[in-house]
């Protein structure tokens, strides 16, 4: 009975704290997200600030683990009617049923009335949060896979030149392994050998070719010589990491810091390892955007999501928080923390590092790709990474079962 | 079982059903109905929240196709074997050693056991490390002088799976133990005097006196030990994430993956119907065996 | 046996060998001391990971003893530790997951020890039934379960409250519980039970009066699973519970489980000890009262 007391109490202790607040216009938000490491949280810390400076509360609902571990916790408090202020999503598709049950807040109004269509850049990042015309998440940032890190310590070693593109890259790799070094860094798990395979495609077939097969879903493609092609190199691949038995891929990172490791196929999130271990762009290690064969900069990222609630004062509060998250100044503070690009076009990173400014300049240019999480719905992305890593791990399937494979995956993709 | 000699039978069972009533309400509710709502969405195309759009056996079908999901087919069937043989089989024995009026029987109690107060993650966790060949067990048995010493299960293929089945041994043991030393406490001593009196060599009165008397905890220590195998997923994560490859993917995983990570609930829901399926295969025989007899007896 | 090791020949060979060094006890001890090795070697890792600062432990010996004991993991573990914009370590956990434990663990014993109960002494129509099903239930991966308790938790108002998260405890322990007590009151002498109906006690009287306080071998059994179980368990408490009562173990899968930037493994080490300090503490009090119920039960017995 305590217990009853004490929620009651608690609960009318909330409602007269709302009632006292609703004069200074502060509300409370809980927020939940899964950035728990100590980049990331410094990101959060911006937002944070932000959002107190404008006289609300952010209260912090960090659940690490994405996935599946933060994702039920999400959808189960929204289904269960005790939704968050506002909630951290990948954009793209893994929202479209919340939305399309009417779970989440329409922010459309606000978008209006900033432009958001204009300041966003690109684009399609907001296309991705619009359903029916209408907009419902913020994107706060962009994380691009099409990088691939060298270390020059490991081709110093091996008296090697750095390799500028991957054909280079492999035919170095005999050297670096003569020397004992592993010619490719990969962690374990499955999301990071479908990445590289991804990253494979659009550096080796093409912008056209990789659009085919993932935007279109077009089987035939998958099953066609120019993706043989790459299944044959990401086969070579394979053989090229083989002495690589890291778990995570901050692991295979620090391969490449240390110079355990001749290079990783990895997202931008990498360079965070690489500051933290005190490793300099372009001293330390190089970056290679698109495996130096096409610069492109694919466009996922991240973006907060607002449950619906029927509280006319968390509704505003929840419109304040969106257009804190896309102001000027908490995007360049935001996504410094965080090692990501902003998603305004129109803001100055002047302390970036030279890896980061690489990826600012593609992007100016408009050298952009869509994410995979944008086209491909989480059920295809996890069929294809558990072929992805089942065909990196057992040598006794050849590229052409992966392929075949592959292709009747994308011909039931949606 | 004769009880002829109690009061009115109405009376009687009343108080008895009222005490039941949580009991019934969640076979009922929870357990029926749960399922019933599981098994119907598996026929369905729920993707991140459940719907009722249906789309007949398509998930069936699917499940069948997927390597991964025949692949953790077979591999909580080698688990599972083992784990069953190898709990039963060692609780019963440290046990049986326990039960030898030793000295520091709390202490060893303790230490079989303590491994039982740890989360699966934690134990998945620590048996990385230990197995890990970088700085675990192989690099020191390397290190002893014994160069061409490799004990890397966690990075084998075909190994992968036992190494887990040491660290979930390491985690269970100790609490079947603790259930085989109740039902060996549950004994007559007179049962032991009266087999040393006849000469009975110790190893046969277990076998053939004591581990019959013991049926009820055997069968607690057998569904808790099942349970356990069919559930396994906390450990499979934290210990090899289901690697390297899928050579570690167990059907729990794979639910659960499908249904929060590459949200398809349908998909995840037919995985998990074909999990209760299996067990119901076993459990109904079983259960009617066990009560069939005793209302025939 | 034992006449061939050297020193145990001096005394007489009797039915229960009570040297010290003879044969039997050298391999019984051998046998439960490798054992026991086993069981303490993660232990022994896990505490002496936790005690070394991060620069060791990338030297890589898991077994190595630390060169230089800190114990800053420990206090990082506990109070400083930060879960995303919080910094209080398990702390702030500790005591919502004691508000947990407590009642979810007086409630699903309480209620699986008269199902056991009734399910050995007062046998209904369709009791076996009911039984069978709670026993399926003990097999179904709770994942499953989630969203449709989601439901029924919302329709009850009970979702993201204490209540709910006793509740959902209560149900998924139900079916080892239950199984757990129905077997230790059908292993009863049964002459027992007769002798109290003839004495005129009822349900409940019989219950409390003959059966309870001969159960303290099964309610200490029952409460080491609870125990373990409940405190562990992360994913009810972070769905059900509520903010407001996330229990230690949000805490932990946050320290533990952070996927990017450098593990600390010395913190993750001393944090799931941390975490696993009050089942052990339960185990080693309970260990005592095991024993001692044994020895009450067999006294009656």
């Amino acid at each position: 009975m305590e217990m009853t007391f004490a929620r009651v109490g608690w609960a009318a202790g909330v409602l007269s704290a709302t009632a006292l607040c609703t004069a200074a216009m502060a509300t409370e938000l809980e927020v939940t997200h899964w950035w728990t490491s100590g980049g990331e949280a410094a990101a959060v810390a911006e937002f944070a600030k932000a959002f107190d400076a404008g006289g609300d509360t952010w209260v912090d609902g960090a659940i690490a683990g994405s996935g599946g571990v933060a994702r039920p916790v999400i959808v189960s408090r929204i289904l269960g009617g005790d939704p968050m202020g506002a909630t951290q999503l990948n954009h793209g598709r893994q929202a479209e049923e919340l939305v399309e049950a009417g779970l989440m807040l329409d922010l459309t109004d606000v978008a209006e009335a900033e432009g958001w269509r204009d300041i966003v850049n690109p684009v399609s990042l907001l296309d991705s949060c619009t359903v029916d015309g209408k907009i419902y998440c913020v994107p706060v940032n962009i994380h691009s896979w099409q990088w691939m890190w060298l270390s020059r310590k490991a081709y110093e070693e091996a008296g090697v030149d750095v390799p500028t593109n991957w054909d280079e890259f492999v035919a170095a790799a005999p050297a670096l392994e003569e020397k004992g070094i592993v010619p490719l860094a990969m962690g374990q798990q499955a999301w990071q050998t479908a990445g590289a395979f991804s990253v494979l495609n659009v550096g080796l077939g093409g912008e056209e070719l990789w659009k085919k097969v993932n935007v279109e879903k077009d089987a035939d493609a998958a099953a066609g010589p120019e993706m043989a092609r790459i299944f044959e190199a990401f086969g070579n691949a394979r053989s090229l990491a083989a002495g690589s038995t890291v778990q995570d891929w901050n692991q295979a990172t620090n391969m490449v810091i240390t110079g355990k490791a001749g290079g990783q196929i990895m997202g931008d999130w990498a360079q965070g390892e690489f500051s933290l271990a005190g490793s300099k762009a372009g001293v330390d290690y190089e970056c290679l955007p698109g495996l130096g064969i096409k610069e492109v900069i694919s466009t996922g990222g991240d973006a907060f999501y607002f449950p619906k609630q029927d509280d006319a004062e968390i509704e505003a509060a929840q419109k304040r928080m969106a257009s804190m998250m896309l102001s000027r100044e908490v995007q360049v503070a935001f996504n410094l923390a965080k090692g990501s690009l902003p998603v305004r076009g129109d803001i100055d990173l002047s302390a970036a590092n030279d890896c980061m400014k690489k990826g600012l300049e593609i992007l100016a240019k408009g050298n952009i790709l869509i994410s995979g999480d944008q086209v491909l719905s989480a059920d295809t992305q996890g069929q294809v990474e558990d072929l992805m890593v089942e065909f990196w791990n057992d040598t006794s399937i050849t590229p052409a079962d992966a392929q075949a494979r592959y292709a009747s995956i994308i011909a039931d993709a949606d | 079982m004769a009880r002829s000699n109690r009061p009115p039978k109405l009376l009687r069972n009343l108080s008895a059903k009222i005490a039941a009533i949580p009991m019934i309400a969640t076979a009922i509710v929870i357990f029926v109905g749960c399922t019933a709502w599981t098994v119907a969405h598996s026929f369905t195309g729920s993707r991140l929240l459940p719907k009722l759009n249906w789309v007949g056996t398509k998930q069936y079908d699917r499940l069948w196709d997927a390597n991964r999901w025949l692949q953790s087919v077979e591999n909580i069937v080698i688990y599972g074997v083992c784990s069953l043989i190898f709990s039963l089989v060692i609780g019963f024995l440290l046990a049986a050693l326990l039960d030898q009026k030793i000295r520091f029987e709390n202490t060893f109690r303790t230490i079989f056991l303590y491994p039982f107060a740890l989360s699966f993650i934690v134990t998945g966790l620590v048996w990385q490390w230990v197995l890990n060949p970088e700085f675990g067990i192989e690099k020191i048995v390397q290190g002893w002088g014994f160069e061409g010493f490799a004990f890397a299960p966690l990075q084998n293929q075909d190994w992968v799976i036992y190494g887990v089945l040491i660290a979930g041994l390491w985690q269970g043991t100790g609490f079947v133990m603790c259930l085989m030393l109740a039902g060996l406490r549950g004994i007559d001593e007179d049962i032991w005097k009266a087999a040393r009196v006849d000469g009975i060599p110790m190893w046969k009165t277990y076998i053939f006196i004591v581990i019959p008397m013991m049926k009820g905890v055997l069968i607690t220590a057998l569904v808790i030990i099942a349970a356990g195998i069919v559930k396994v997923y906390d450990l499979v994560v934290a210990q090899t994430g289901g690697g390297p490859g899928i050579a570690s993917e167990v059907p729990a995983k794979y639910v659960y993956d499908y249904m929060f990570k590459n949200q398809n609930l349908g998909q995840g829901f037919a995985a998990s119907t074909v999990m209760l399926l299996t067990v119901l295969i076993i459990l109904i025989p079983w259960a009617y065996l066990e009560f069939g007899r005793r209302k025939r007896g | 046996m034992g006449e061939l090791a050297p020193g145990t020949m001096t005394g007489p060979r009797g039915p229960k060998p009570r040297k010290r060094l003879s044969a039997r006890n050298i391999m019984l001890y051998g046998t439960l001391i490798v054992a026991a090795l086993y069981y303490l070697l993660p232990l022994y890792v896990m505490v002496v990971t936790s005690l070394k600062g991060m620069p060791e432990i990338r030297l890589g010996n898991v077994f190595a003893p630390p060169l230089e004991i800190t114990f800053e993991p420990w206090v990082k573990a506990w109070s400083s530790a930060c879960t995303g914009l919080t910094c209080e370590g398990l702390s702030s956990g500790f005591w919502n997951s004691v508000q947990i434990l407590i009642p979810s663990v007086v409630v699903s014993i309480a209620i699986a020890s008269v199902n056991g109960y009734a399910l050995a002494n007062w046998k209904f129509r369709g009791s076996e039934m009911f039984f069978t099903i709670l026993l399926f239930g003990a097999f179904i991966p709770y994942q499953v379960m989630i969203y449709p308790i989601v439901i029924i938790l919302r329709e009850l108002g009970l979702f993201s409250s204490l209540g709910g998260l006793v509740l959902v405890h209560t149900i998924f322990g139900m079916p080892i519980l239950t199984l757990l007590f129905r077997n230790y009151f059908a292993s009863l002498p049964e002459e027992l039970f007769k002798a109290a109906r003839v004495d005129g006690a009822g349900f409940w009287g019989i219950f409390f009066k003959v059966m309870m306080p001969m159960s303290l071998p099964i309610f200490v059994v029952a409460i080491i699973l609870q125990v373990t179980g409940i405190w562990n368990d992360f994913l009810f408490g972070v769905i059900y519970a509520g903010t407001q009562n996330y229990p230690m173990t949000v805490q932990l899968n946050n320290i533990v489980n952070s996927v990017q930037g450098v593990k600390e493994y010395n913190v993750n080490m001393a944090a799931t000890i941390l975490t696993g300090l009050v089942p052990l503490v339960v185990y080693f009090v309970s260990g005592k009262l095991f024993v001692r119920g044994i020895a009450a039960g067999a006294v009656k017995g």
